[in-house]
């Protein structure tokens, strides 16, 4: 065992790292759109609407993120849209992500009682008054958890993204890899990356989770 | 170049049967590693408590890519023996399988309220009677819809095995798809498959919640 050889290779490391966080950054706030979108849109009355997003949540939700990746960059090319690696992991990844956000972001617009919002409309509240003070902070703190922990699944998720060859952390790997023939030595080094990354965004969300969300539960 | 016909459609649901295999040897391994981490985590002893707390934490912050990758290369280095690609994949599969249902398992233990053990005990009822026919019974109930969700997360996640070159139903896709060029109609397909496998699990754990929230 010799880590020594990997470390002329520090930054592509950090370049690998970097691309890593820019696609999941990117594929999270997709996704977190296409979520808010989706929620409306399944509370909403237009029943074609609705069946649509249905289809989609259960159609991306129940098929590897592997094969999703893989159709938008190697199927969508037949239809003329042909996507660079990185471009193309993003869209994957942004919908897979999406799929879950929309349930998520339901959950926690649902989980906020009716009366609540009645109550504020007895009040003589505008429309959005009701929704910026008595929907949304509940549903925020409700949802919270759920769309973080989605979240570092969604980092972790993008490893996926060397098998069409964008060059984030997984691919740099295989790249030095090729360079050295430390097999071993360089995924366990990746694997400690992937590590400090994903807990240094969960103790990040929990920092973030305890300031903004600190008035009273309710008992 | 050749077209797609009956033999490539057969051989996409041959390699399906070595996605299944995954997933069983992942529940087979993975499913009593759970309990033993979900059992620690609410151990008495703080120690364990904290080592099983960090096992899982970490295989939980790694991504299954990369632990398939660690086992594959390191289990020949740490053995200093030759391992079958199965062997090296099953590890790291019952080391995810295990982390996620511990997790999930932990969480329906604890659902179990407190005072159902004083009662148990209260009874005459050992530790492990307390356990086995009063904490256990309401704990199984009240996960078994994340376990079933679980699942699907498992079945997707066999998908990664094609990546060490293992020939499950993705890796078929992807050998079909570079002898035909038809990635539209292989990988969907391939979808389909998933798909199919899939759907069933999440409907059925969606109603295993829907009955649970109607009983409480």
């Amino acid at each position: 065992m010799n880590f020594l050889p990997l470390w002329r290779y520090q930054n592509q490391l950090i370049d690998g790292a970097i691309v890593t966080l820019e696609l999941t950054v990117i594929a999270a706030l997709a996704g977190l759109l296409i979520g808010v979108a989706g929620a409306v849109a399944l509370n909403g009355r237009i029943t074609p609407l609705r069946w649509l997003v249905r289809g989609y949540i259960e159609l991306f939700r129940n098929t590897p993120s592997l094969i999703q990746i893989f159709i938008v960059f190697f199927v969508l090319p037949n239809f003329g849209l042909k996507l660079p690696a990185f471009e193309a992991a993003a869209v994957a990844l942004s919908l897979y992500f999406g799929a879950y956000s929309v349930e998520i972001i339901r959950a926690g617009l649902d989980s906020v009682p009716k009366n609540q919002i009645e109550a504020g409309q007895c009040l003589g509240l505008s429309g959005w008054q009701v929704f910026r003070h008595i929907l949304l902070p509940p549903a925020l703190r409700n949802a919270y958890p759920a769309v973080t922990s989605q979240f570092v699944l969604l980092l972790l998720g993008t490893s996926l993204a060397s098998q069409v060859a964008a060059d984030e952390l997984f691919h740099v790997a295989g790249f030095i890899e090729s360079r050295t023939y430390r097999s071993f030595e360089v995924y366990a080094v990746i694997c400690v990356v992937y590590f400090a990354m994903a807990m240094s965004f969960k103790a990040l969300f929990a920092i973030i989770g305890l300031a903004a969300f600190r008035w009273p539960r309710r008992r | 170049m050749r077209s797609f016909s009956l033999i490539d459609f057969v051989s996409l649901f041959a390699a399906l049967r070595w996605t299944v295999a995954l997933v069983v040897l992942a529940l087979a391994f993975g499913a009593p590693l759970a309990l033993a981490f979900a059992t620690g985590r609410i151990s008495r002893f703080a120690g364990l408590r904290w080592t099983m707390a960090a096992c899982i934490q970490i295989v939980q912050s790694v991504p299954l890519l990369g632990l398939l990758f660690f086992f594959y290369f390191g289990m020949p280095m740490f053995l200093g023996i030759q391992v079958p690609a199965l062997v090296a994949v099953t590890v790291a599969y019952t080391l995810y399988t295990a982390a996620f249902l511990g997790e999930i398992w932990r969480g329906g233990l604890e659902a179990v309220k407190q005072a159902q053990w004083e009662a148990g005990s209260c009874l005459g009822l050992s530790a492990w009677q307390q356990f086995r026919h009063i904490i256990a019974p309401q704990a199984l109930r009240l996960s078994l819809p994340p376990t079933v969700g679980f699942l699907v997360q498992l079945i997707k996640g066999t998908s990664l095995a094609s990546i060490l070159g293992f020939v499950e139903l993705a890796r078929a896709g992807q050998v079909v798809s570079a002898a035909t060029f038809q990635p539209l109609l292989t990988y969907a397909l391939v979808a389909a498959i998933y798909f199919a496998l899939c759907l069933p699990l999440t409907l059925w754990s969606r109603s295993l919640e829907a009955r649970l929230d109607g009983s409480r």
